[in-house]
C-alpha cells in the first residue's frame, strides 16, 4: 500500500492560496472597521469560513485525498454546528 | 514475521481522527463563547475594543505564512530537495516563535492594566467583561499551548529529515506534523474574528 | 523474523513471551490480546472496589437513620463509587477488554493498527486511575460532588476535586486513543473479502462506539479543564456570582456523558448479537437492521443529552426537543430487541451459560429501556427526577445492560481467551443467584422512587423501610452469585480442562483459529468469501 501515488502540489499554488488568505484576512478587518452594523460580525465569520475551506482543501490536501476524508470532515463540522444549535435552543427561548 | 507493514493512509487517518478530537475540544469552548456572547452582547462588543486589532492581524498573517511554508516543505521533500525542506520547516518554527513573542507582549499589556482572570479590576467591570476575558485568556492560552506542542513536533520533523529518517518516499510523518500545524492555524482563523473583530 | 524452528505447532500468545519475564511479559507487550487481558485484570480490580462501596451504601440504607456511616462519608462513598464504576469500569469495560481481544481477530487482522499506541492507552488508563484514587487519600478528604462534578459546587467544595477531575480528564485521553486505534483498525486492516456488510456485529458495535469515544470525550475533557480553570484561576465560567451559567456546565457535561451511556451499551448489544445466533444455531435476523440501528443509536444518541436536565430550568423549546429526540433514540434500541428475539424464533436453542446471560440481558435491558421512556417523558420526569427511580433505571441499563453483557461475553469467549473450559454447572449456579439478587436489589428502587424517596441521601423516612430492606438483602445475594462466578473462572484458568477450538459451534473467524490463539492470530490472513453468521 506504500506505493499509492501522491499528488505534488506546486509552490505556485501554495503561494497563490497564501496571498488569497492574506487578502481575505485584511478584507475581514476592513469590513469590521467600517460601520456595517450587525452584519459585520457575520461577514467576518463568513470570511473565516472561506479561509478555513482553503486551508482544509489545499494546505491539508483534502482536495487530492480519498473522498472518505472529505466526508468525515464535513460530518464533523456539521456535528459541531448542530450541537451549537441544539444548545442555543435552550438559551434563545429561555 | 515480515517487515513491519507500512500503511500511509492508515497513519493519515489516525492523524485526522486526532484532529477531529481537537476540533471537538475547541468546539466545547466555541459553544461556551456562543452562549455567553448571546447573553452579553453589548459587553462583549465593548470588551473586544480593548484588544489590539493590529497585533491580532499581524499574528494571523504570521500563522498563515507558517502554514504555507510547512505545506511547501512537503512539496520540497517529494522533490528530494532536502535543504529546502529543512529551511522551510525551520522558517515555520521561527514564525511560530514570533507568534508566541507577540502573544507574550499582548498578554503582558493586559496584565499591566489589571485584566487577568480573577483580578479585582476585571470583577468591577461586570459579568460580560469577566466572561469575555475569561474566554479570551482560556482559548488563546489553550491555542498557545498547542503552538508550543507544534514547535516540539516540528522540531522532531526537522531532526528526522536531517537524519534521513524521512525521505521522498517516506514522508507521511512530516505530512501528519503539517496537518497538526494547519489545525493550529484553522483554530486561529476562527479565534481572530471572534475576539478581535466583533468590536 | 521468526527462526521457524518447528512449524508443526506455533506457540499460543500466552506462551509467547518475546523473551520477557514475569510481569514484564505483560506490561511491555504490544500484543492486542495481552493488552486486552491487562485491561480485564485492572478493570476487575476496580470493579471489586466499586462493588464494595456499593454494598457499603446498601448496608447504610438497610435501616433509617445512621447505620454504618454519616452524611459526609455517604456523599464521598457514592461519589467514589460513581467515579470508579463509570470512568474506570464501564466506559473502558467492553471496548478495551473484548474490543482489544476480539476486534482484530474478528476482522481477520494480526493486531490493531497502532499496537504501541494501544499499550500507551493502557498506561494512560493506569495513570488516570492512580490520580482518581489519590483524591481519596490527599488532604481535603474524598470528593463529594457525585460523579457528575456539577458546578458550582465542584469548584466551591473543599474536598480533593483537583486530582479527581484531572484523573477523569486523563482517562478521557485513554478512551480517545483506544477509539482512534479501533477506527483505523476497522478501516484499514480488514481481511481481503471482508467488506463492511460482511463484518460481524460485534466489530460494528465497537466501530460505532469508537466514534462516540472519539467525538464525545473531548467535550468533557474541555469541560473538566474549565472546572480546573475555575478552581485554580477563579475565571467565572460557571460561577453565577461572576455571570457564569451553571446550566451551561450541565449542557457541556451531558453532551459527553449521555453519549458515554452509548459507549457502555453499544458494545454490550454487539456482544449479545454474537452470543444469540451462536446458541440459536441460526443466522442473525435482520443483519442490516442491526448494523444500521447501531449507527443510528451512535448518531442520534449524540443529541439527547438534555433529558438529564429536565428540571434544571431549560427553555420549553429545549425540553420539548430533547424529549422527542429521546423517544426517537428508543426506536433503534427496540429494533435490536426484536431482532434478537426473532433470531431465537425457531432456532435450535441450547441454554448454555453465555446464552443465559444474554437472555437475562434482554430482560433487564427491556426493563431499563421502558423505565427510560418514563423518564424521557416530560411530565413523569418532573415527579421522578432525582429519586430512587432514576437510580434503578440507570443501574438496569448500565449494570444490567453492560454488566450482564460483559459477564456473558466473558463466559462466551473465555475458552478462546484461555484455552480452558470452566465448570458449567457452577457457572449456571452463579448466574442464577446473581440474577435473583440483582432483581431484588434494583426492582424496589422503582417503587421507592414512585413513592418519592430521593436519591443520594444516607437517611430516609420510616415509610420507605420495607423496599430498602429487600434491596439491601438483594445486594448481598447478588454479591454471593458474583463471587461464585469469579471463583469458578479463576479455578478454570488454573485447572480447567482444555477447551476445543470451537466449543459453541460459532461461525465467526475467532472460532476458526486455535484456543488460545497464536501470537499473530492467523498463520495466513484469511480471505472471506461468504456472509457472516451462516449456519448450515
Amino acid at each position: 500500500m506504500a506505493e499509492e501515488k501522491h499528488h505534488i502540489t506546486s509552490y505556485k499554488t501554495y503561494l497563490l492560496v497564501l496571498s488569497l488568505l492574506i487578502v481575505f484576512t485584511l478584507l475581514s478587518v476592513a469590513i469590521t472597521q467600517i460601520e456595517l452594523s450587525r452584519w459585520a460580525a457575520a461577514a467576518a465569520l463568513l470570511v473565516a469560513g472561506i479561509k478555513s475551506t482553503f486551508v482544509l482543501m489545499i494546505f491539508m490536501h483534502l482536495k487530492y485525498d480519498q473522498r472518505m476524508f472529505r466526508v468525515m470532515v464535513g460530518l464533523i463540522v456539521a456535528l459541531v454546528v448542530v450541537v451549537i444549535i441544539i444548545t442555543m435552543l435552550d438559551f434563545l427561548f429561555r | 514475521m515480515s517487515v513491519v507493514h507500512r500503511d500511509d493512509i492508515g497513519s493519515k487517518l489516525g492523524m485526522w481522527l486526532f484532529i477531529f478530537t481537537e476540533i471537538l475540544l475547541f468546539g466545547g469552548l466555541f459553544i461556551t463563547y456562543v452562549v455567553y456572547r448571546y447573553l452579553h452582547q453589548e459587553a462583549f462588543h465593548l470588551a473586544s475594543q480593548e484588544l489590539d486589532v493590529a497585533i491580532g492581524t499581524i499574528n494571523t498573517i504570521i500563522l498563515l505564512i507558517s502554514s504555507a511554508t510547512i505545506a511547501m516543505s512537503i512539496t520540497a521533500i517529494q522533490q528530494k530537495k532536502k535543504k529546502l525542506t529543512l529551511a522551510l520547516i525551520a522558517t515555520t518554527i521561527l514564525l511560530a516563535i514570533v507568534f508566541l513573542v507577540n502573544k507574550y507582549f499582548e498578554w503582558g499589556a493586559k496584565f499591566e492594566h489589571g485584566i487577568f482572570p480573577g483580578s479585582e479590576y476585571l470583577d468591577q467591570l461586570g459579568f460580560g467583561d469577566v466572561l469575555f476575558f475569561g474566554l479570551y485568556f482560556f482559548m488563546t492560552g489553550l491555542h498557545a499551548f498547542h503552538i508550543i506542542i507544534g514547535i516540539a513536533v516540528l522540531g522532531f520533523m526537522y531532526y528526522y529529515v536531517k537524519t534521513d529518517r524521512l525521505t521522498h518516499d517516506n514522508f507521511q510523518l512530516l505530512e501528519n506534523g503539517g496537518l497538526y500545524w494547519h489545525l493550529v492555524d484553522l483554530i486561529w482563523i476562527f479565534l481572530f474574528p471572534l475576539f478581535y473583530l466583533i468590536a | 523474523m521468526s527462526e521457524n524452528k518447528q512449524n508443526s505447532a506455533p506457540k499460543s500468545y500466552l506462551e509467547e513471551t518475546g523473551g520477557r519475564k514475569g510481569i514484564f511479559k505483560w506490561i511491555l507487550s504490544t500484543d492486542h490480546k495481552r493488552i486486552g487481558l491487562l485491561y480485564l485484570y485492572s478493570i476487575m480490580a476496580w470493579f471489586f472496589i466499586g462493588v464494595t462501596l456499593g454494598v457499603l451504601m446498601k448496608l447504610e440504607l438497610i435501616a433509617p437513620g445512621k447505620t454504618i456511616m454519616g452524611a459526609q462519608s455517604y456523599n464521598a462513598t457514592f461519589t467514589v463509587h460513581g467515579v470508579i464504576m463509570i470512568f474506570l469500569v464501564v466506559i473502558p469495560g467492553l471496548p478495551a477488554v473484548f474490543g482489544n481481544f476480539m476486534l482484530p481477530i474478528q476482522i481477520g487482522a494480526k493486531d490493531v493498527a497502532f499496537p504501541k499506541l494501544n499499550l500507551l492507552s493502557w498506561y494512560i488508563y493506569i495513570a488516570g486511575s492512580i490520580l482518581v484514587v489519590s483524591s481519596l487519600f490527599a488532604g481535603g478528604g474524598p470528593p463529594d460532588t457525585g460523579w457528575t462534578f456539577y458546578a458550582p459546587y465542584s469548584f466551591k467544595t473543599g474536598t480533593n476535586m483537583l486530582p479527581a477531575v484531572l484523573g477523569a480528564f486523563v482517562l478521557g485521553f485513554s478512551s480517545i486513543l483506544t477509539g482512534l486505534n479501533f477506527i483505523v483498525t476497522t478501516h484499514r486492516l480488514r481481511a481481503p473479502g471482508m467488506s463492511w456488510m460482511k463484518l460481524p456485529v460485534f466489530p460494528w458495535a465497537i466501530y460505532g462506539t469508537a466514534w462516540i469515544q472519539l467525538l464525545a470525550t473531548p467535550i468533557v475533557g474541555i469541560t473538566l479543564l474549565m472546572v480546573l480553570g475555575e478552581r485554580i484561576f477563579n475565571i467565572g465560567f460557571f460561577d453565577p456570582a461572576k455571570g457564569g451559567d451553571p446550566i451551561l456546565f450541565q449542557h457541556l457535561f451531558w453532551i459527553y456523558s449521555h453519549p458515554a451511556v452509548y459507549i457502555m451499551i453499544l458494545p454490550a448489544m454487539g456482544a449479545i448479537s454474537e452470543i444469540i445466533p451462536t446458541f440459536s444455531k441460526k443466522t442473525i435476523f435482520g443483519y442490516r437492521f442491526i448494523v444500521f440501528s447501531t449507527l443510528a443509536i451512535a448518531f442520534v444518541g449524540y443529541f439527547v443529552w438534555g433529558h438529564h436536565m429536565f428540571t434544571s430550568g431549560m427553555s420549553g423549546t429545549a425540553l420539548f426537543t430533547f424529549s422527542i429526540l429521546t423517544f426517537i433514540v428508543a426506536i433503534p434500541s427496540a429494533i435490536k430487541v426484536f431482532n434478537w428475539v426473532a433470531t431465537m424464533h425457531q432456532g435450535s436453542i441450547s441454554t448454555d451459560v453465555p446464552f443465559l446471560w444474554a437472555a437475562s440481558f434482554i430482560f433487564v435491558f427491556l426493563v431499563g429501556g421502558l423505565t427510560g421512556l418514563v423518564l424521557g417523558a416530560l411530565a413523569t420526569n418532573v415527579h421522578l427526577h432525582d429519586t430512587a427511580f432514576v437510580v434503578g433505571h440507570f443501574h438496569f441499563i448500565v449494570f444490567g445492560g453492560t454488566g450482564f453483557a460483559f459477564f456473558g461475553a466473558l463466559h462466551y469467549w473465555f475458552p478462546k481467551i484461555y484455552g480452558k473450559m470452566y465448570d458449567r454447572s457452577w457457572a449456571k449456579t452463579g448466574w442464577a443467584i446473581f440474577f435473583v439478587g440483582y432483581i431484588a436489589l434494583y426492582m424496589p428502587m422503582f417503587f421507592l422512587g414512585v413513592m418519592g424517596m430521593p436519591r443520594r441521601y444516607f437517611d430516609y423516612l420510616p415509610e420507605y423501610h420495607g423496599p430498602n430492606i429487600i434491596s439491601s438483602l438483594g445486594a448481598l445475594v447478588m454479591v454471593t452469585g458474583f463471587v461464585i462466578m469469579v471463583i469458578n473462572l479463576f479455578r478454570a484458568v488454573k485447572t480447567g480442562e482444555k477447551a476445543p477450538q470451537n466449543p459453541w459451534g460459532g461461525t465467526n473467524l475467532e472460532w476458526q483459529i486455535s484456543s488460545p490463539p497464536t501470537l499473530e492470530n492467523f498463520d495466513e490472513i484469511p480471505t472471506i468469501d461468504k456472509a457472516t453468521y451462516k449456519y448450515d
